[in-house]
């Protein structure tokens, strides 16, 4: 027998009492990897951004569109380094619920701004520059599809339509990527920009917006004010944004995800926290006789206090443990059906280390009353209380 | 290492009082007392007398107002509360009258409870746990929890856990006042047997004075003063 034993066997004297305590921080943990790497997955566009990075959009919102014209003229500007343009597709695959986030691009200077994300081999980005049917498609995307470079795949658009009335495009796929960066999400599809304006019924020469990349960090704020002074009181008037604040501004529309983890987090955290620290309390109350025999034995207070704390740890790290695999099972199960909302869901490392962080915390916040109780309790009134 | 006419508890002018309110209540004024190594003694009085408080002292689980005392050698008024604790652990076996065994431990669990303060290997402290409950006849129950058990075996695995570290002074609370005249018989040989020939000294508090017969000599408590008596060995 150890100190560990005498811990294991206290906590689970009363085996329901112990359960259902578990069972709480078991819920609240397995809310919080949930919540945690949903939202981590939304701000991932946020981590991968990096500072020289631009956007323009069109000034109203980045759901309008801006001429194709102004990627030349943006090109032009002194301090702008690399350039390409986006233009939301829209698709799906086979049916409406099989959502494809698709986009049409310039591909040889999509894939150079994009060579810090991933990795394009060279047959991949020779045969999207070359073929303007085809397609470059993320690693997880041709996973999810059991696709292979080379298949026809026809992909239908809910925006858009061909010419000839149709809403569907076929497609070769001539390459995939893979991500350079954990955050890259290669749950995306891209084609060309030219085979998709010559072919869609409307819209033409229309982009949804422009990435570049400047020179330097610190020719940002003059590259912002060159680019929005330009077109100024035109008829599509633009915002010019780091990356990152663009990328925030797209996570928003979904809500402030950030505050609802936190609130419900929160929430969760203190009201078990209160459960399972006045249970802990009760708990010590009612072993005050055995603690006072413990350090009538010797047990000093120092190692009364260690014992107690020991045991909430215990406590919370049994409850949260199983929760962080609950939470892990959950977005293992969703995560392929939400792909292409949220590519990034994932219960990364990090996010499971500060859960474990916390429930170190969380056991040493609901013992640390009961443990300085037991600590200070004064052996011969222990021993007198029946 | 205490010769056997060294006084095991030596007391004097010990002082205690206990307030109560705005009361201030006075259990001894000034009592002297000098047991000697590997005596057995008997201490009885009215309720209320200062048995336990005096028991409470020798064990230095509570502390004097005045006064110097002395236990196997250590001046227990001079110890801070973490030396006392390791004192405790060394020199002292308690022995209480509801047992106080933890009720989620089997008896040889109970018993190796004083030997995790100690710096012995687990094969070392299975031994001193089998050899202690072999002392009190318990050697087949070592797997049985307390509730498993009889008051008077779960008496015997207190007494057990009380002598596993080898302390010279033994201090019982009443040790039989919760067992029936058979049990309680078998008990206080197991004291007796403890003094007579493994040379333990005992101090032991009881109202029973078929008990205080087992004790070589018998301490009355009356208003914070010793009376003693002689018993036959």
């Amino acid at each position: 027998m150890n100190d560990l034993v005498l811990i294991r066997k206290n906590l689970f004297r009363r085996k329901l009492r112990a359960i259902l305590m578990m069972v709480s921080i078991l819920i609240a943990f397995a809310i919080f990897g949930v919540l945690a790497s949903f939202e981590r997955a939304f701000n991932a566009g946020q981590d991968r951004a990096t500072p020289d990075r631009l956007v323009v959009v069109n000034k109203i919102n980045f759901t309008q569109p801006l001429p194709i014209s102004y990627y030349n003229r943006v090109a032009a500007i002194d301090g702008v380094a690399q350039i390409t343009h986006f233009s939301w597709f829209g698709g799906y695959y086979q049916e409406p619920r099989n959502f494809i986030a698709a986009f049409a691009v310039d591909p040889e200077n999509w894939m150079k701004l994009r060579d810090s994300d991933f990795v394009f081999p060279p047959e991949a980005r020779a045969a999207f520059i070359r073929d303007r049917t085809g397609v470059l498609v993320g690693a997880r995307l041709m996973e999810k599809w059991g696709w292979k470079v080379g298949d026809h795949i026809p992909i239908s658009s809910n925006i858009w339509s061909q010419r000839n009335g149709s809403h569907a495009w076929d497609f070769i796929i001539v390459g995939s990527f893979t991500a350079r960066i954990p955050q890259a999400d290669t749950s995306v599809m891209l084609m060309g920009y030219d085979y998709f304006n010559e072919t869609r019924s409307f819209g033409k020469d229309l982009i949804n917006w422009l990435t570049l990349r400047t020179t330097s960090v610190a020719a940002n704020e003059r590259v912002i004010d060159a680019i929005d002074g330009m077109f100024a009181n035109s008829p599509y008037e633009t915002t010019t944004d780091s990356e990152k604040a663009f990328n925030k501004a797209f996570a928003a529309q979904l809500g402030n995800i950030a505050l609802i983890v936190e609130l419900v987090v929160g929430a969760a955290f203190v009201t078990i926290l209160m459960i399972v620290g006045n249970t802990m309390v009760m708990t010590v109350r009612e072993r005050t006789r055995e603690i006072g025999v413990l350090k009538t034995l010797g047990f000093s207070g120092g190692r009364i206090l260690r014992m107690v704390l020991g045991e909430s740890i215990l406590l919370a790290l049994l409850g949260g443990l199983p929760g962080l695999g609950v939470a892990f099972l959950l977005i293992t199960r969703v995560r392929d059906s939400l792909m292409s909302f949220v590519p990034t869901l994932s219960l990364y490392p990090d996010i499971a280390a500060a859960a474990v962080g916390l429930m170190v915390v969380f056991g040493i916040i609901t013992g640390l009353v009961p443990a300085l109780n037991a600590m200070r309790l004064n052996i011969v009134t222990a021993l007198g209380r029946s | 290492m205490l010769a056997p006419t060294d006084p095991m508890i030596d007391i004097v002018d010990l002082c205690k009082r206990f307030t109560k309110g705005k009361e201030t209540i006075t259990i001894f004024d000034g009592l002297n007392l000098a047991i000697p190594n590997g005596d057995f003694v008997a201490v009885m009085g009215p309720s209320g007398s200062g048995k336990t408080t005096l028991l409470n002292l020798l064990g230095g689980i509570d502390r004097s107002d005045a006064g110097a005392i002395a236990v196997a050698g250590e001046r227990l008024d001079r110890l801070s509360e973490s030396e006392l604790s390791r004192w405790r652990a060394s020199h002292i076996g308690f022995i209480f009258q509801f047992y106080n065994l933890m009720p989620m431990l089997t008896a040889a669990q109970n018993v190796e409870l004083p030997l995790l303060l100690t710096r012995l290997g687990r094969k070392e402290r299975r031994e001193r746990v089998e050899t202690a409950l072999g002392v009190v006849g318990l050697a087949d129950r070592v797997k049985h929890y307390p509730k498993e058990m009889s008051g008077g075996q779960q008496q015997r695995v207190a007494i057990a856990r009380a002598i596993v570290s080898d302390p010279a002074l033994l201090l019982c609370d009443e040790p039989t006042g919760d067992l029936d005249r058979t049990t309680a018989d078998e008990v206080l040989s197991i004291l007796q047997v403890l003094n007579r020939d493994l040379g333990k000294t005992i101090v032991m508090v009881t109202h029973d004075p078929a008990a205080a017969q087992y004790a070589k000599r018998s301490l009355h408590l009356d208003k914070g003063h010793f009376i003693e008596k002689e018993l036959a060995a």
